[in-house]
């Protein structure tokens, strides 16, 4: 077990307790940015999606991890991003005005839904998102002019100081700008979660009434959450848009907004890097499945591509199994592992058995 | 001038009147004690101080101010804290962090500022952290700084959710059955932070108790209720004396044959 001395309060403002976990970070990140030298175009051009659902997977994770707010609607965040940035760079305007505009109009979209939707909670507050997804889906088909309508948009090339960025042309370029905003998202989120706006993210999610009683304004600071998310998640619409390069509004469908649920449930509800887990798996998972099916065609002749909705189903059976033996998703697994070989040999069964509450019968919403 | 004052306070849910007509004034640096039976009325006295619910009737003032049409999170930074009879703390945080965010409305910075976590945040941080750290100290909670609330015993809780109502730095602090649930040596504890709190911060404390002991031993004047109304104020001694208050305890002799 690791001993941090300390000798003022900084190591426990800071986002590292120590150096080790900072290096860990700095030897990841290196890694990410020398990928394109190790990889070929096409599981470049994966790890590149990989990190635009991670970035939406954040986007959702302030609201539901954070808040706990349930969207089922952030498909339709993605949309706004996404048809915001195309629709900016189409007249003409640069990438780096275009993105941070689709990041703010989601957000201050989502920010104002969010005033008459955050008084709702729970299976209410889902419904009422999903609501807001279908208005959207409409919107965009309706907004010929802007959106392309039925036919669709084209995301145009990204380029500044001359150098191309495009998704098909300069994968690499591509990649390294998704992972640098990536980084910085992530960065301010992990600063957000340290200061007090973080902390009354947190107190909202857990008592509201105490929150009240601390002086939290709890409409404003779901809000406030439900903004950020839905930037965030605006940010990774546009990004996932000039991915796909040409798209319509079925690009995004209510799926994309399960599946949104799934990288941050299956990851780790409450944790940053659960959306990363989580993305990686739900990214992932078509690919192996996708393996599998090839060697098991040509080693046995079982042609199990035939069957429909596999990939749906082994999702859901994953999410079940999640769901009734890790509820604290792939990162709480990790922690726990992570626990039981610092603290080897002392770790017990029941250390991390959920507590039932009790007292909890005078809940004031 | 009295800190607190209560004025005809009244809410009615439907036909049941759970408070009818409850006036009393708490004078700063004191202890007042407001007791009663079950369903008396009590918590939501400290329900409608702390404006989660919306009187039917009446007014409260603090510190000269009318607070009656005030938002509850507004009520927090002009100095009020309390804590919860069934512990609202937050369950996926720690310690450190409960008590931190006590030190919601001392924070300045927005959330812009928050999220490039600019030098100004850090040592907002750090004055938070300071004076948190007092807490933790009067409240002897050093060995749980950094545990989940969700792993830690009932007695802990509860001092942890005083801590995070310290945290505040409130002048009036609202104690919802401080002592229920606590051992004997628990709540010992918990009457010498209510004597200090007064003594040394200079905080006035109003406070719901069932435990009589704890209540003779801290409070300079009591309030009993019952089915709402008042029955009798005074000092602990001359309430327990009075003979309203032993009916709406004991019963009145001689109601069962009738």
């Amino acid at each position: 077990m690791r001993v941090v001395f300390k000798k003022s309060y900084d190591p426990d403002i800071d986002l590292h307790e120590h150096g080790w976990s900072r290096g860990k970070i700095v030897v990841l990140l290196g890694i990410m940015i020398l990928l394109p030298f190790f990889v070929g175009e096409y599981y470049l051009a994966e790890a590149a999606n990989t990190l635009i659902w991670a970035l939406a997977g954040m986007g959702l994770m302030i609201a539901v991890g954070h808040t706990g707010q349930v969207s089922l609607g952030h498909a339709a965040f993605l949309a706004i991003g996404a048809y915001t940035d195309a629709a900016l760079m189409n007249v003409g305007m640069p990438f780096w005005v275009a993105l941070p505009a689709a990041g703010i109009v989601a957000g201050v979209f989502g920010a104002v839904i969010a005033i008459p939707a955050v008084r709702m909670s729970g299976i209410y507050l889902a419904i009422a998102t999903l609501a807001v997804f279908v208005i959207v889906e409409e919107l965009v088909i309706l907004l010929e002019p802007i959106t392309g309508g039925v036919g669709g948009i084209m995301a145009p090339t990204i380029t500044f100081f001359g150098i191309s960025f495009d998704r098909y042309g300069e994968l690499e370029n591509f990649y390294w700008l998704t992972l640098g905003i990536v980084a910085l998202v992530t960065w301010g989120y992990a600063n957000l979660m340290r200061s007090p706006t973080g902390r009354s993210f947190l107190a909202v999610r857990d008592s509201e009434v105490s929150a009240r009683a601390l002086g939290i304004n709890v409409t404003r600071t779901k809000s406030l959450a439900f903004g950020l998310s839905s930037g965030v998640t605006g940010l990774a619409g546009a990004l996932m848009g000039h991915y796909i390069g040409f798209f319509n509004y079925e690009l995004f469908s209510i799926f994309i907004s399960i599946n949104l649920l799934l990288v941050v449930t299956i990851g780790g509800l409450g944790f940053i890097q659960g959306a990363f887990l989580g993305a990686i798996l739900i990214t992932g998972m078509p690919q192996v499945i996708a393996i599998l099916r090839d060697n098991l065609n040509a080693s046995t002749g079982i042609d199990i591509g035939s069957i429909p909705g596999l990939d749906t189903m082994l999702f859901s059976v994953i999410l079940i199994l999640f769901i009734i033996f890790e509820p604290t998703g792939l990162y709480g697994r990790w922690l726990k592992i992570r626990t039981w070989f610092e603290i080897f040999p002392l770790a017990r069964r029941d250390m991390f058995r959920r507590q039932k509450s009790y007292l909890k019968t005078e809940r004031m919403k | 001038m009295s800190l607190l004052q209560v004025k005809d306070l009244a809410i009615h849910f439907g036909g049941v009147k759970a408070v009818d007509g409850v006036s009393f004034a708490v004078e700063p640096g004191e202890v007042f004690a407001i007791i009663g039976p079950n369903g008396a009325g009590k918590s939501t006295i400290f329900n409608l101080i702390s404006r989660i619910y919306e009187p039917t009737r009446g007014t409260i003032h603090f510190d000269g101010k009318d607070i009656t049409g005030l938002k509850a999170h507004d009520i927090a930074r002009l100095g009020i804290a309390r804590t919860f009879q069934n512990i609202e703390l937050f369950d996926h945080s720690t310690v450190l962090a409960n008590l931190l965010m006590g030190r919601h409305t001392h924070s300045t910075t927005n959330f812009v500022q928050n999220m490039l976590f600019m030098p100004k945040v850090r040592q907002a941080e750090r004055a938070h952290r300071k004076r948190v750290e007092e807490v933790i100290a009067f409240l002897e909670l050093e060995a749980y700084r950094k545990k989940m609330i969700a792993g830690l015993p009932y007695g802990v809780r509860k001092v942890v959710e005083i801590g995070r109502a310290l945290a505040i730095g409130p002048k009036l602090i609202l104690l919802d059955e401080p002592a229920s649930g606590l051992s004997v040596e628990e709540s010992q504890d918990v009457a010498f932070w209510i004597e200090d709190m007064r003594r040394d911060m200079g905080l006035t404390v109003l406070m719901v108790e069932h435990d009589m002991s704890l209540v003779t031993q801290v409070s300079d004047r009591v309030l009993a209720v019952a089915n709402g109304r008042p029955l009798a104020m005074g000092t602990a001694h001359e309430v327990q004396a009075d003979p309203q208050v032993q009916a709406a305890y004991l019963g009145t002799p001689g109601e069962e044959a009738a």
